[in-house]
């Protein structure tokens, strides 16, 4: 045997043509790559801009007081008194009337109702309405203050500190911070009124804690509801319908209503819930129900995917055993499927976390100040609650509205982490 | 039936085999009228070509046998190609005893010399080789174009050689009875004959094993069975 | 369960019918029982006949092999002894098929009654994803055959033994059955089927997806099992079919060309289609 020569040199330039495909294809690669920038840039721009305008909601500014035994006597009691005098006598130059107003705007709308609760015993300090002692007190500040602090304000002239923040301080005002932040008496701790307090007018009251509650309230129903009722429906569909015109209609209305906007589920929750059954308005009852409406479409089609996922040689495995319907689908094929039933189901909660329309009709848009208890009461969910405070004029619920896209974006990372996770944990192979 | 496999080379070489049989059989039945001349003749020469050739056909069952097996390892061949296949060892055996019985009368040539009886003999003696030779030759055509009713002939053929063959024996019997010279070349011819009888009975066996290739049953069996 | 088939007390069968024509001289086969008789059955799915009036007697302890070319309905066949075809809603079967004289399309006939009496092993082998003793127990379980644990694990055991698995698996049986190999996940699928003691044990082409060792190791647990069961198997390698089995029947174009024995059947067939298949000619 000889060998025989290759008949031409093994290079791109022996095949007419070769060169420009590599080049396209190198395009093609680079196109895809620039996509893939462009929209992590997009997404990093995003959350950099809430994270710099939300993360100050996480914290809030308070300023240390010495509250004095006098004051305590001369108070009586009356917390509203107290922290006046405290004020006063802790400020230097708070002598005139308009001062002395100055110097009360320092203070935070809940600083009184901390001071009460210390003098009514509960929070103990060690002394007894009786007998006085002077203690000091870390109460927090007015929003303005909050926002001047945040923005470092204090140490600039009046005019100065309006043209760059809009603040409503005055340089008296601002004076007094410096001095306060200069002597350690100005501290920023972590808020953690923020994620338990209810909704508040003042913005450094409130909270997303109603918010929270409920969106867990909603969710956990939505979810009993969605997934069970689309499971089942899954598999009664997958397993057991003949396939006939009306499984095949049910089918394409499946489909169609996974693409229904989310506020007509609103209108039917209305019409249904509310309007007919009676039911609670604003209640996460009313919301986990429709949201559940709208995820069940995509509960059963991420279902009937998963179960169509399954080897029909499992299920024929297991009727050659002389199993009946029935056990073959929930002794083997569920259980395949179930990962895959779990991802779609939290794929379609956390949707239905980030769902406002719906909401909106069902009344779950209320001012509501106290954390819902029960799925009974009326309560606020994560998104709405971003919608209602970008909504108000103060300035401060700028900030609490990023705040509060920052904990919904924590739970849609958790939610969708805890969806990989099952799917890791329970996936078989085979 | 189509007549061909999927795997052409699987055809050319069952085409190979059936080639190999054919120039085999020709060339066996060449050995015998060869030998028989000679034998009739007294030439010597010829006789030893004869022997010398039969090595020739040693050589192609040799070759049959080798490429029938590699047939058997390569494709496992089934219904009529396996009784092809297994026939064709069973031929070319048959072949190359007929090629050693031709030999064998070859052999006789020098011993048996010109006497008279077997002048008296010979136009018996061509009759009975040329019987065997058309057995031969049938038979070989009988397995080229998987003729069931040829080989049937064919084995009829074989009662008409051995009538032959007892008149010839007793013929030469009461010859060397009544010439007692004779015997020793008579003994000759005798081999002679019996060794063309047992061309005829090879000729046989092949003519059975090519109806079993066909019919996928035993000669023996009887024809009538659906 | 209402009125099960009565299937475990075997009705005397006449003996000395065999539904095979015997290649004269050349068998020594003795007249077997008959185990199932198909007649006259008919399978359409649709408009499409994919079985058309096929008579077949398979009988004890005997390996059937039913070879012919894809399309041909030989694995329909397989599946109408078993009722699986029941899952196929435009497939409808006609005709009789009785087992150990029972009518399987009766309608007094429970599906998993029948499929506990005729056991079935798939092309590829496909392990429940549990541990090898969850695999083998799964039909006692469904069935009840087992009193106690005990009982169970003797079945696991015995069946895993009956399937030449145990002595390769004896340390591991709470690892997943399908971490084993192809072939031991094929003899595993066997040990599942014979551990609810079917009479009958169908094969749809159980060596197709696995390697020459391990089709050799299967085939000679055929040979083991048939001492026990009566076994059908379905077969595209026609080598696997004459290695394996004691009788082959050639389907094509849903119709039952040929049956006999398998040393006739490879040797003189009697029909050219069958002849034309089996030698590998363009049929």
């Amino acid at each position: 045997m000889t060998n025989t020569p290759i008949r031409s040199p093994l290079s791109a330039s022996a095949v007419a043509g070769l060169k420009k495909r590599y080049r396209s294809e190198s395009l093609y690669r680079r196109l895809g790559l620039g996509a893939i920038c462009a929209s992590l840039g997009f997404l990093a721009f995003l959350l950099a801009s809430i994270l710099q305008q939300g993360g100050g909601a996480f914290f809030k500014t308070e300023i240390r007081f010495d509250i004095t035994a006098e004051a305590q006597m001369d108070a009586e009691g009356d917390a509203f008194i107290l922290l006046r005098t405290t004020l006063r006598n802790s400020l230097q130059g708070a002598n005139t009337r308009a001062a002395r107003r100055q110097a009360y705007a320092l203070a935070g709308a809940d600083a009184e109702e901390q001071l009460q609760a210390i003098l009514n015993g509960t929070q103990s300090t060690g002394a007894t309405p009786g007998d006085p002692m002077p203690f000091s007190i870390w109460l927090s500040a007015s929003d303005e203050v909050d926002f001047a602090v945040k923005s470092g304000l204090v140490n600039l002239m009046e005019t100065d500190a309006q043209n760059i923040g809009q603040t409503r301080l005055t340089t008296t005002q601002l004076n007094w911070l410096a001095k306060l932040e200069s002597d350690g008496e100005i501290r920023t701790p972590f808020n953690l009124g923020f994620l338990t307090n209810g909704d508040s007018r003042d913005a450094e009251r409130a909270g997303l804690g109603g918010a929270i509650m409920g969106s867990l309230f909603t969710l956990m129903l939505c979810f009993v509801t969605s997934f069970f009722v689309g499971v089942m429906a899954a598999v009664y569909l997958e397993e057991f319908a003949p396939k006939n015109l009306f499984t095949a209609f049910l089918e394409v209305n499946i489909n169609n209503l996974a693409s229904v906007p989310s506020i007509i589920f609103g209108l039917l929750g209305l019409a249904i819930f509310l309007n007919m059954f009676g039911m609670p308005r604003s209640s996460s009852l009313v919301g986990g129900m429709v949201l559940a409406l709208m995820t069940l479409p995509t509960v059963i089609i991420a279902s009937r995917v998963s179960l169509q996922s399954v080897p029909p040689s499992i299920r024929e495995a297991a009727l050659a055993l002389g199993a009946t319907r029935i056990q073959a689908v929930f002794h083997h094929v569920v259980p395949l499927a179930l990962p895959g039933m779990l991802t779609g189901a939290i794929l379609g909660m956390a949707r239905a976390l980030g769902e406002t329309a719906p909401l909106l009709m069902i009344g779950m848009v209320a001012f509501i100040a106290d954390p819902p208890s029960s799925v009974l009461d009326p309560a606020a969910a994560l998104p709405v609650q971003v919608f209602l405070w970008s909504d108000s004029p103060e300035r401060a619920f700028a900030e609490k509205t990023s705040g509060a896209i920052l904990v919904l974006i924590l739970f849609l990372i958790l939610m969708n982490g805890a969806a990989i996770m099952l799917r890791k944990k329970f996936e078989k192979k085979w | 039936m189509p007549n061909h496999h999927i795997v052409q080379a699987f055809d050319a070489e069952l085409e190979t085999l059936d080639a190999l049989i054919a120039q085999m059989g020709f060339m066996a039945q060449k050995q015998q009228e060869k030998a028989l001349n000679c034998f009739l003749a007294h030439d010597k020469e010829a006789a030893k070509k004869v022997r010398d050739d039969d090595e020739k056909l040693d050589a192609c069952e040799r070759h049959i046998n080798a490429h029938a097996t590699q047939i058997f390892a390569r494709r496992q061949p089934v219904a009529a190609d396996l009784r092809t296949v297994v026939a064709s060892f069973k031929i070319a055996g048959d072949l190359e005893r007929i090629g050693d019985h031709a030999k064998n009368m070859a052999k006789r040539t020098k011993r048996v010399g010109d006497i008279p009886i077997l002048a008296e003999v010979s136009g018996s003696l061509r009759k009975i080789s040329r019987l065997v030779e058309t057995m031969i030759s049938d038979v070989i055509k009988a397995f080229t174009s998987r003729d069931a009713g040829l080989a049937l002939a064919v084995l009829d053929q074989d009662e008409a050689v051995d009538l032959l063959h007892k008149c010839l024996i007793s013929d030469l019997l009461s010859h060397m009875k009544t010439d007692t010279a004779s015997i020793a070349a008579g003994t000759e011819i005798l081999f002679a004959v019996k060794n063309i009888e047992r061309i005829g009975d090879h000729a046989t066996n092949i003519a059975e094993q090519v109806y079993y290739i066909v019919t996928g049953r035993q000669a023996d069996e009887g024809d009538g069975a659906a | 369960m209402v009125n099960p088939m009565n299937l475990q007390s075997h009705s005397p069968m006449p003996t000395g019918i065999t539904g095979f024509p015997i290649a004269a001289g050349a068998s020594t086969e003795v007249a077997q029982n008959i185990r199932i008789t198909a007649k006259d059955v008919s399978v359409s799915y649709g408009d499409l006949r994919a079985l058309k009036s096929i008579d077949l007697d398979i009988a004890e302890n005997r390996v059937t092999a039913l070879i012919g070319p894809s399309g041909c309905g030989k694995s329909t066949f397989l599946r109408c002894i078993n009722r699986m075809n029941d899952l196929i809603p435009s497939c409808q079967v006609s005709g009789e098929i009785k087992l150990s004289g029972h009518d399987i399309y009766g309608p007094e006939v429970d599906v998993e009654v029948l499929r506990r009496h005729v056991g079935m092993v798939f092309q590829k082998p496909n392990p429940f994803p549990k541990t090898i003793y969850d695999n083998v127990a799964y039909g006692p379980r469904i069935h009840g055959l087992a009193g106690s644990k005990g009982e169970l694990d003797a079945i696991v055991e015995k069946s895993l033994k009956r399937a030449g698995l145990f002595d390769e698996v004896k340390d591991r049986l709470d690892r997943l059955g399908t971490s084993l190999s192809g072939g031991q996940q094929q003899r595993l699928c066997i040990a599942r089927a014979i551990a609810i003691e079917p009479e009958v044990i169908l094969m749809d082409e159980p060596c197709s997806a696995l390697d020459p060792i391990a089709t050799a190791k299967i085939e000679e647990l055929i040979d083991e099992l048939k001492q026990r069961y009566t076994i059908v198997i379905v077969t595209h390698s026609m080598q696997q079919a004459a290695r394996v089995s004691d009788y082959t029947a050639y389907f094509h174009l849903g119709e039952l060309v040929e049956r006999g024995d398998t040393n006739r059947i490879f040797t003189s067939p009697q029909h050219a289609k069958t002849e034309a298949y089996i030698s590998g000619r363009i049929g």
